[in-house]
């Protein structure tokens, strides 16, 4: 669903990032290692920028220290540093070239769709180049009858549902961000959203890509049938963070739009009972499109800001189910038949498009609602769904531990969870303790079950809590991969693993 | 070797001295005898969390798929991916491992709508060639954290890693079904029927073509699963969107429903009859043409016209038949001077194969895991 609230919210949180740019600075230092810049590399400068203005034009090669600043951060704004250069090629025969100069010249490259990350997964390093994909956004191809479309990567999600959507379809995976974010970033990262319930997330939906190696290799995975028919490289590729290529196209599965979809709202005086009636509704054998999950603090902010009358109470769920009308009548009688077993304080049904998009609107309007309150960090922690009322009470105690206040807001179908920390940018040591207690809520879902990131990637954000998740043998298993994609590590290097497990690569 | 436990398979693997064969029930037989000492996963066998709420099930790689649909079918339940049982087509005995089914990535008619075996894969656990005990994932249906060597498992046959167990994403069983049926349709008409459908809002979960065979009529199958009333109203709309290719029919009787899509599942046109037997991939409406090319005995549609079983001749090069298509066609069933003159696995580009052979000698680096399989391995 598009969430402008949630878009307008990100670019204030841009605006914010900049305006405290100094301290920001300070802290990346402190808190957030990366790597110190080679100076042999930032020394090669205008030798590298001379070899990119032979094969690409002049605009789209962008090296000034004024103007390389507009990529020094992505949705991870409090972490920013300007790359040395930033190229925007307009073809996949041209993002070969940059990246077999790099290759030659040994210059890490950073892949970035439209900066969106909010996991640090674009953010540069001083002697990094940025690899923009923003320009590669043409339709290449509709098949209908196949069922799938064919664009390059970077297209916004949104407007590749845009293309299809006259014919009757849609493509699923729906990150809130998708107004801005490109296909290649939903790749990079096997973006979730609100919908995947149903529909599941990018790797359900991808069907093939073409590809550029860091050697300057182009190669085709996958396309318009279905399944590998070797090693699943497809499955492997999404999700990699751009550490293993550089995705220039894809081919998007496309599905037939339902008839029509319709939201339940249900507010419950306790997140236990909110827990146990979501798990009754996935046991009944009902599988609605969406099951999103709002906590009082949620509630309240979102109240405040955008007055959707929601009620005042402890747990509150959005359920939204799809199909014909009766087929909707039928889905939501089960489930408000499940629900009156759990003594909902609050049943409200849409009987309109306005009531269902005033359902919708303060769950729309929470991020941003959360925002006005203070800054924020959003996490992502996934959990079974089962440890819903234990993790919810776990996380209350770590916020009074921390004296941060702590809402949560999350899609409870899938146990993707999204506690937003709220924080003073402002106050020294502030943000300090927010990273703590976001890790010490991270180790917590890893610790009954779940994992540190459902659906916004490791990026720096969470690279230094793997350890949390995974042995070093398991850890060195995904390094052996990108050692066999990118045997020199310049791709995207210094993200998703611990910066010392990856130290003797990154060294080369 | 038969391992009891995950320790005993890492122990068995480090201290190989020469290629395993890798097996799990044995029923699909990818593996030859002759492959390298044979290792059965039969005894990782058990269920180790089911939780119906949270639409998740973890179990040993040796779990006899019999078990784990026994087990969801008492929470209302299934393994949505719906895999096929080789044993008929193939002629084999044994027990179907849920190991065997991931490591295949075997997946039925449904997966055109619902996915196949590699998307309700949430993690695994495994033993690589060095005999580290390794996982993967997790248990949780939204997980992003590292890379995601689930998918590249699943599928793998065996050539990366010994799964010890396997965590997966279950559905509730839908409540009733009903098939659409068009007879008489050639394949083009078919695949555009099954276009037709596919493309529409009716939620089709299976659409399937069977040609005309020893005086049997053409058979177009269209699945619709859900609550009664929702499928009895998508089953009406079906027909009337279908009406310009023929008169067409609704099974409304979910038992024989159930047995249909069954024999479609499992191959059972082409079973217990001589040939080959290749399975193909292709775009849907690609399908047709593959199918004139292939001068097969006998064809099933699957998919959509996206897949395509096809029993031959015995020894037939297909591939050079069908030239250049987007897909690959796979030889399923053969004699073992078939299998090392044709090769089971499509060729891959050159670009492509070498990343696999690549990844595998990171994986199993000692070349242990069924040497031969999937593309050679010195």
């Amino acid at each position: 669903m598009l969430d402008e609230q949630e878009a307008k919210h990100a670019l204030r949180f841009l605006v914010i990032g900049y305006i405290f740019l100094p301290k920001a600075t300070e802290l990346r230092e402190f808190i957030m290692k990366m790597p110190v810049p080679n100076p042999s590399i930032l020394a090669s400068k205008a030798q590298l920028v001379a070899r990119f203005l032979e094969v690409l034009p002049e605009e789209s090669v962008i090296y000034d220290e004024v103007e390389t600043r507009a990529y020094e951060c992505d949705g991870l704004a409090a972490y920013r540093c300007p790359p040395m250069v930033a190229v925007l090629p307009t073809s996949t025969q041209q993002v070969s070239d940059v990246l077999r100069i790099c290759h030659e010249m040994g210059v890490p490259v950073v892949p970035r769709g439209a900066g969106t990350s909010l996991s640090g997964g674009a953010l540069p390093t001083a002697d990094c180049v940025i690899l923009g994909v923003a320009r590669l956004n043409d339709v290449l191809e509709t098949d209908y009858d196949n069922r799938y479309i064919r664009v390059q990567s970077g297209r916004t999600n949104l407007s590749v549902t845009g293309a299809v959507e006259e014919n009757g379809f849609f493509y699923a995976p729906d990150p809130s961000s998708q107004l801005a974010c490109a296909i290649a970033g939903n790749i990079a990262m096997n973006s979730g959203g609100a919908h995947c319930l149903k529909y599941g997330v990018t790797t359900n939906n991808l069907m093939g890509v073409r590809m550029v190696m860091m050697d300057g290799e182009i190669v085709d995975i996958g396309g318009g049938h279905l399944d590998a028919g070797g090693l699943d490289l497809l499955g492997l590729i999404c999700g990699s963070e751009g550490q293993l290529g550089v995705v220039t196209e894809a081919t998007l599965r496309i599905l037939p739009k339902p008839e029509g979809a319709r939201p339940v709202l249900l507010g419950f005086d306790s997140n236990e009972v909110a827990g146990a009636c979501v798990s009754d509704i996935i046991k009944a054998g009902v599988l609605p499109v969406a099951i999103e999950f709002m906590d009082r603090p949620v509630i309240r902010a979102s109240e405040a800001h955008a007055n959707a009358g929601y009620p005042d109470c402890e747990a509150l769920l959005i359920i939204e189910v799809e199909g014909s009308d009766g087929e909707i009548d039928e889905q939501l009688a089960m489930i408000l038949e499940i629900a009156r077993r759990h003594n909902p304080v609050e049943i409200r049904e849409s009987r309109s498009a306005e009531e269902s998009a005033r359902i919708w609107l303060g769950r729309k309007s929470a991020f941003g609602a959360m925002g006005r309150i203070n800054d924020y960090m959003c996490l992502d922690g996934t959990i079974p769904v089962s440890q819903l009322p234990y993790v919810l009470k776990q996380i209350g105690v770590l916020s009074t531990q921390y004296g941060l206040d702590v809402g949560n807001v999350f899609h409870a179908g899938d146990g993707n969870m999204h506690p937003l920390i709220l924080y003073d940018a402002n106050k020294p040591g502030d943000l300090e303790a927010c990273e703590k207690l976001g890790a010490d809520i991270l180790r917590l879902c890893v610790d009954v079950g779940g994992c540190l990131t459902g659906e916004h990637g490791v990026g720096i954000e969470k690279r230094d809590l793997m350890g949390a998740q995974f042995t070093n043998a398991d850890l060195e298993c995904q390094m052996a991969v990108k050692d066999v994609f990118d045997p020199a590590w310049l791709l995207n290097p210094a993200k998703v693993f611990p910066l010392d497990a990856s130290a003797e690569r990154r060294s080369g | 070797m038969k391992p009891e436990t995950e320790q005993q398979l890492a122990e068995m693997v480090a201290g190989a001295t020469g290629p395993l064969r890798i097996i799990g029930g044995g029923t699909q037989r990818v593996t030859p005898s002759d492959m390298g000492e044979t290792l059965e996963t039969s005894g990782l066998s058990g269920i180790s969390l089911y939780e119906p709420g949270a639409l998740t099930i973890v179990a040993g790689a040796g779990t006899p798929l019999s078990v784990i649909d026994a087990t969801l079918a008492e929470e209302g339940q299934y393994l949505p991916f719906e895999p096929t049982d080789y044993r008929a087509l193939m002629g084999t005995q044994g027990t179907p491992t849920i190991g065997g089914v991931i490591a295949a990535n075997v997946s039925g008619p449904r997966r055109i709508q619902t996915g196949a075996a590699r998307d309700f894969m949430l993690g695994v656990r495994f033993v690589d060639g060095r005999g580290q005990i390794l996982k993967n994932g997790g248990r949780v249906m939204k997980n992003v954290t590292g890379y995601d060597l689930v998918k590249l498992l699943s599928g793998s046959f065996g050539t990366l890693g010994v799964m010890s167990e396997v965590s997966l994403k279950v559905l509730p069983v839908p409540q009733t079904q009903a098939t659409v049926i068009i007879e008489g349709l050639d394949d083009k008409q078919a695949v555009a029927a099954m276009a037709r459908a596919l493309g529409s809002p009716y939620d089709v979960s299976g659409a399937a073509h069977i040609p005309a065979a020893s005086g049997n009529a053409a058979c177009t199958l269209l699945r619709i699963e859900g609550f009664e009333g929702s499928v009895a109203y998508r089953a009406g709309k079906l027909q009337t969107l279908l009406n310009g290719f023929g008169a067409s029919s609704v099974e409304s009787d979910a038992g024989n429903c159930a047995r249909q899509w069954r024999d479609i599942r499992d191959v059972a046109a082409l079973a217990g009859k001589d040939g080959d037997i290749w399975r193909i991939s292709v775009r849907p409406s690609d399908g047709p043409e593959i199918g004139t090319r292939l001068q097969a005995e006998d064809i099933v549609y699957d998919w959509g016209g996206g897949l395509i079983w096809a029993r031959t001749l015995e020894g037939s090069d297909i591939r050079a038949r069908l030239g250049g298509f987007q897909g690959h066609a796979t030889l399923v069933r053969a004699n073992p001077d078939t299998y090392r003159t044709l090769a089971r696995f499509h060729p891959e580009p050159d670009l492509i194969s070498q990343i696999s052979q690549k990844l595998r000698q990171k994986f199993d680096p000692h070349g242990l895991f069924n040497p031969g399989l999937m593309g050679a391995i010195s």
